[in-house]
């Protein structure tokens, strides 16, 4: 079928929705724009109301602020719409959070933030925030609360706490917690007694990567990546969709790589933005990379297309990977991917051109089928043989800046080993595995875990399965929720903790490793506008309730920091003004002199691995074919958008403007045989019965017929999330199977199938 | 004389928006309106496809059909670069300028004015970038003089192919997209 699409952003991404399947013509630009834009302005008769009821006067609090009620004041900070933390400048202008800009002497941001960095001051004047510390007065998930002083709330959980650790033992308290803001709650529940403290980013995310790579490496692929982009000279992306997937650096590098021709391989069953920039595009069936990592593989081992000296000096295991690797030819390989063999040929000659300038992308969000940790591995081993682990435009040494911690007493001794993994039933898990920490809590195996303590993390959508969350939360004596909205997690908590936003508070410095070593400072532009609280305020409380104090061994989070920063020369007075201190950069390549360090069993790059073999798993990846939806199904995929991030951007309204709800993307013949028009209501039902909120079709060229696609983050029931709720639909609801990787752990998502109902 | 002229590299253009937002935030720009807009432009059928993405606003055209159908004068052509702005205390709201413009770049804003792309004049006039093109984390749009054979629009616009929209509107868009 020929097909023409136009769809303008405004339809594309706003409660418009796509618009149908339009002809592009010259005269039907307007009528398009029109469209959308008439859709645009029905959109703000309803929300300017609710902006109106908020104060938007703030009292400023600057590093310099002592006439911040007049005039435009510049603060630097560090941004927190994603956990890459890109260096930003608030400005405030009369006494007014006006814009937020990247940081120019920022490593990461550049002085440019991403879309949702720049529209990230809206959060802090969200009506539909958290205000108050809640405890709840009704069953679980009611939402129904009574509003309390931070010291009854606190009081209360201290109390609960104590009672667990009295009765089951300190351990029987578990936190799920994501990002930096997390470091107080960690130190305070450690100072309690448990190292059950998960964080969903690894084995909902990243951690088959990074089991993976180290399996191979005996190191990560870090976060930051430490993906060479903008100097790679060929970039294959296997899923990854940078450019939708907005991670700063990332997608700036992708950008100068496309400016500087580099040469770009996508294999992808939808053609995504990354996708359009490629000089080839693999349009592969879902589940098969392994097969298609392999065969490439088999060609550039065949063809002696590998880097022989680099191997020679650093690889182990090479020629019984060889062997292994001999059977999967582009021909075998073939019908599982849908690839042909003369595409899977050209594209592994394409990345031995360039080599070791040839990037492999180890992506991030990797839990998809279950053996990602064995994909990832495959991804690790193309890298080894174009030699560009440790290279130029390949994946390069990073390096951090050092400080010491406070210091603080020493935490108790461990006692019972952590609950998510009993026996070491997943070998290679490196961290806690937060869907373990729910097994054990369902059926209080290897020991009851009665009390969760969650921080910024939605688990009904960042766990898949929401019916085992629930499970897991009905044998709680405690859920502690600390967020800045009322998310899904947060309905069904015991008590709610409001935390104030990252533009109103100070929080740990922000120290990864980069290309440059770096610290940058968060600190607070403006006052929250209730009764929030920062995170290390809250865990600092809580562990005084606990009589824990003597582990927070200093007054205020200014003393704190500063007293970190002096450990490395530098000062909290400083950093306020400059916002970033950038470290001198190291040698980064090994050609330059960057240490060739592989702390593996053998010391060397392992493309044989003798520690899974004796764990009984394969040494060199294999492919397991995935298994095949119901007749009539369709395979869920999901992924991010530019605008959004996880769950928690879908109450911001600058954000909300630019996509106010999900769509399905449906291949544009399936669509047109189902009778399904752009813009259409559908719901998803997916092999379990679980159906979907209501989300409107994509029919569109851009992806596979067998599966369909949709941005993740959006249907949200909870009512207090009174702009979000029930806007588009969630994969979550969808995921009600997954399949979990038997090295680490990791819940592998795309398993799920749904077929389309119209919704009249 | 100066032209002024914004020209968008296609290929660096991820979409992302950033530019939608930075003009809210800059220009104040109320909820549920836009002054620039992404527009995803798909050909072929799948997997065959092409996609363009491009930042869009007012062209500031050369030749504007919204200021010379303006019954009060109130759109009109700025003295500095050619820029096509709206005196708001002039404009009555009576859309002419809406119906004209074969971009839809314009919209009445909430205070009864005819509403659009600035060129941010106020940050050019200090030197400054428009906003959408100070912000890009892809560094894909570049903001000029077309009249200076030296700028780095005009340097561009001679090695790069490029196409405007709806040539055939004779409007003479100042917005160059590269391909």
């Amino acid at each position: 079928m020929s097909c023409e699409e136009r769809v303008g952003s405004s339809d594309l991404h706003h409660s418009a929705g796509p618009t149908g399947s339009l002809k592009y013509r010259k005269k039907r630009v307007a009528t398009v724009m029109n469209l959308s834009r008439r859709r645009f302005l029905q959109i703000s008769a309803g929300t300017v109301a609710g902006l109106s009821a908020v104060d938007l006067t703030r009292r400023v609090v600057s590093a310099a602020g002592k006439d911040a009620q007049s005039g435009l004041k510049r603060i630097p900070t560090f941004c927190n719409v994603c956990f890459w933390q890109c260096g930003a400048i608030a400005s405030v202008r009369d006494g007014k959070l006006w814009k937020i800009e990247g940081h120019p002497r920022d490593p990461l941001s550049r002085g440019r933030l991403c879309p949702r960095g720049s529209g990230g001051i809206d959060a802090h004047t969200d009506p539909d925030r958290l205000r108050t510390p809640l405890i709840r007065v009704s069953e679980r998930g009611e939402e129904k609360w009574k509003a309390v002083t931070w010291d009854e709330a606190l009081s209360f959980i201290a109390e609960k706490m104590q009672k667990i650790k009295a009765e089951y033992g300190p351990e029987s308290v578990a936190a799920f917690i994501h990002g930096l803001g997390g470091k107080f709650f960690k130190h305070t529940l450690r100072a309690y007694g448990t190292d059950n403290i998960a964080a969903p980013s690894f084995a909902q995310c990243r951690g088959p990567r990074d089991v993976g790579f180290t399996l191979t490496y005996g190191d990560d692929a870090g976060s930051l990546e430490r993906t060479d982009i903008e100097n790679a000279q060929c970039l294959v992306l296997i899923g990854t969709h940078l450019g939708e997937n907005m991670h700063n650096s990332q997608v700036q590098e992708f950008a100068n790589a496309v400016g500087k021709g580099a040469s770009i391989i996508v294999a992808d069953p939808r053609f995504s933005v990354a996708a359009s920039k490629a000089r080839f595009y693999l349009p592969i069936k879902p589940g098969t990379d392994i097969a298609l990592l392999l065969a490439w593989m088999n060609v550039i081992v065949g063809e002696k297309l590998y880097d022989k000296e680099y191997i020679d000096k650093y690889g182990f295991g090479f020629e019984q990977f060889v062997a292994e690797i001999q059977s999967y030819t582009p021909e075998w390989a073939y019908p599982e991917t849908g690839i042909e063999p003369e595409t899977i040929r050209a594209t592994a000659r394409e990345m031995a051109r360039y080599r070791p300038a040839t990037l492999i992308h180890p992506g991030r969000h990797a839990s998809w089928y279950g053996d990602d940790a064995q994909r990832s591995r495959a991804i690790a081993l193309l890298n080894a043989l174009m030699g560009s682990w440790g290279r130029k435009g390949g994946l390069y040494v990073p390096a951090s800046m050092e400080l010491p911690d406070y210091p603080h007493p020493p935490y108790p001794p461990a006692g019972k080993a952590t609950a998510d993994n009993p026996n070491d039933r997943y070998p290679f898990a490196d961290e806690v595995i937060s869907t373990g920490i729910r097994d054990a809590t369902i059926s209080g195996k290897p020991y009851p875990v009665k009390g969760w303590l969650v921080y910024s993390t939605n688990l009904m959508y960042s766990l898949p399965n929401r019916e085992e969350t629930i499970r897991a939360i009905q044998q709680l004596d405690l859920l502690v929720v600390v967020d800045v909205l009322p998310s899904e997690i947060a309905g069904w908590a015991d008590v709610v903790l409001p935390e104030s936003n990252y533009l109103e508070r100070y929080d740990d410095l922000h120290i990864e490793a980069f290309r440059e070593p770096f610290i940058t400072l968060r600190q607070p532009v403006v006052e929250p506008p209730d009764d929030q609280k920062p995170n290390w305020w809250i865990a600092k409380k809580l562990a005084e309730k606990l009589g824990l104090g003597a582990y927070y061994p200093w007054n205020d989070i200014e003393q704190y920091l500063d007293a970190r920063l002096k450990g490395g020369g530098y000062s909290l007075e400083d950093l306020k003004r400059e916002g970033v201190i950038v470290g001198k950069r190291p040698p980064i390549y090994f050609e330059d002199g960057a240490p060739a360090v592989f702390n593996t069993p053998s010391k060397k790059i392992e493309f044989y691995s003798t520690q899974l073999k004796q764990a009984g798993f394969d040494p060199v990846p294999r492919y397991t074919r995935p298994e095949p939806g119901p007749a009539g199904f369709y395979r869920l995929l999901f992924g991010r958008a530019p605008m959004h991030s996880f769950s928690r951007t879908q109450t911001n309204h600058l954000l909300m403007d630019l996509m106010s709800e999900n769509a399905v993307w449906v291949n544009a013949t399936e669509a047109a045989r189902l009778g399904l028009k752009n813009g259409d209501y559908v719901r998803l039902r997916n092999q379990d019965g679980a159906v979907s909120d209501r989300i409107r079709v994509k029919a569109t060229e851009r992806i596979r017929p067998e599966c369909v696609y949709m941005v993740h983050g959006f249907g949200h029931t909870s009512r207090e999330l009174r702009f979000a709720f029930r806007k588009g639909a969630s994969d979550s609801q969808l995921i009600t199977r997954y399949k979990t990787d038997p090295l680490m752990g990791g819940t592998g998502v795309n398993v799920n199938f749904v077929t389309i109902e119209t919704e009249a | 004389m100066s032209r002024f002229a914004m020209v968008i590299d296609t290929r660096r253009c991820v979409g992302c928006h950033d530019c939608v937002v930075a003009c809210k935030t800059e220009n104040g720009v109320p909820e549920g309106y836009c002054r620039d807009w992404i527009t995803e432009e798909v050909h072929g059928a799948f997997p065959t496809v092409q996609l363009e993405i491009r930042s869009e606003r007012c062209n500031h055209c050369d030749n504007p059909p919204c200021v010379s159908c303006c019954p009060t004068g109130a759109s009109h052509v700025h003295e500095r670069g050619g820029v096509v702005l709206v005196t708001h205390d002039k404009c009555i709201g009576c859309k002419a300028c809406l119906a004209a413009c074969p971009y839809d770049a314009r919209f009445i804003h909430p205070d009864g004015y005819a509403d659009k792309c600035t060129f941010c004049i106020h940050r050019v006039e200090k030197g400054l970038d428009p906003a959408c093109v100070s912000v890009c984390p892809t560094h894909c749009m570049h903001f000029g003089d077309i009249d200076d054979p030296q700028s780095e629009v005009s340097l561009l616009l001679h090695s790069r192919p490029h196409h405007v929209l709806i040539p055939d509107a004779g409007t003479k868009p100042c917005i160059f997209y590269l391909t």
